[in-house]
């Protein structure tokens, strides 16, 4: 089995998809920190649900962003394979 | 192509896989037209939004149509009709405030409708048309500069200036880059929210074309309704958010 430059460097950007996606580590925490808060504040005041609710899934989706850099930065390197 | 480039003697399963799944989602060229010497396509993109475009056109010739002659005593069609658009005025009023979202209502309601159908066109067996940073980039531009119109209009260009040197004068570089972020960061979320989704869907029915049967829908259900539904409000939420922090007290 001979291993050329090109193959090496398949085989790294697969690496390098794969670690680029843990960065949906950090937004998973704060997406569930934002619901535990939300569900905290819905427990205390009930009637606020509907502007608690929409708050929540827009903040969720803006701590969203960071990882989905990540998922860019894997699916630049599968897909487009700049490197290779 | 990635299965074949690491195995070199056995161009099976892996391959055959690997490239049609490839082939699902990416943006692919339909028809090649010369122009000016150089070779350019329509691509799948260009389709799905000329056939968004068209039944956003032909639902509002069908209402203006039917709006001519609106009753007093409303039927189902101008019930539905008149509940989106409440819906619409409602959501740009409370963010906005009364006194001045009428201007904004027509933009904002408009990149609603867009970004919506679009998200939710994969349903219809479309390659949306958000999963192509050619589309969403322009609309993040279009946000961009609203905002900075509205800066200029009603803070006068001695207050965007006065702004840009918020904390201190040599924060303006800082200030800066903060500004033009914002259409790129707003059109990168909407963007790979949704190319996230049709990957996910193409790689479920290309690795699993033999058991990818009734559970897709289920999928379906979350990437091309909930997300995107959710990703559109998130659109226009932030692009409200900017506009009336630029308001201010007006």
């Amino acid at each position: 089995m001979d291993i050329n430059g090109h193959d090496l460097i398949m085989a790294c950007s697969a690496i390098g998809a794969g670690i680029g996606v843990i960065s949906g580590i950090g937004p998973g925490v704060g997406q569930g920190i934002a619901a535990g808060y939300a569900a905290n504040a819905v427990g205390r005041n009930p009637g606020a649900k509907g502007d608690i609710t929409s708050t929540m899934l827009l903040g969720q989706a803006v701590a969203e962003t960071t990882g989905l850099y990540g998922l860019l930065v894997a699916m630049l390197l599968l897909f487009v394979k700049p490197l290779a | 192509m990635i299965g074949a480039n690491l195995s070199t003697g056995s161009v099976g399963l892996g391959h055959v896989v690997a490239s049609d799944v490839q082939s699902s989602f990416m943006i692919k060229g339909v028809f090649s037209y010369e122009l000016f010497g150089q070779k350019l396509y329509i691509t799948t993109t260009g389709v799905s939004v000329f056939i968004v475009m068209s039944i956003l056109v032909i639902f509002a010739l069908v209402v203006n149509a039917k709006m001519k002659k609106a009753d007093e005593i409303p039927g189902t069609f101008q019930c539905i009709v008149e509940m989106a658009v409440e819906a619409l005025d409602n959501m740009v009023s409370s963010n906005i405030g009364a006194k001045h979202y009428k201007k904004y209502v027509n933009y904002i309601g408009t990149i609603f409708i867009f970004i919506l159908l679009s998200n939710v066109s994969g349903l219809l067996g479309l390659r949306p048309p958000t999963a192509d940073y050619g589309v969403t980039f322009p609309l993040g531009v279009m946000t961009f500069c609203i905002i900075h119109f509205v800066d200029f209009k009603y803070n006068k260009p001695s207050g965007v200036i006065k702004s840009l040197m918020e904390p201190w004068p040599f924060w303006l570089p800082i200030n800066l880059v903060g500004d033009f972020a914002v259409p790129i960061s707003m059109s990168l979320r909407l963007f790979a929210n949704v190319l996230s989704g049709t990957i996910i869907m193409a790689l479920i029915y290309g690795l699993l074309n033999m058991v990818a049967y009734a559970w897709p829908a289920f999928l379906h259900m979350y990437f091309d309704l909930f997300s995107g539904a959710i990703q559109t409000y998130v659109f226009c939420m932030l692009t409200m958010a900017y506009v009336s922090e630029k308001l201010g007290e007006n």
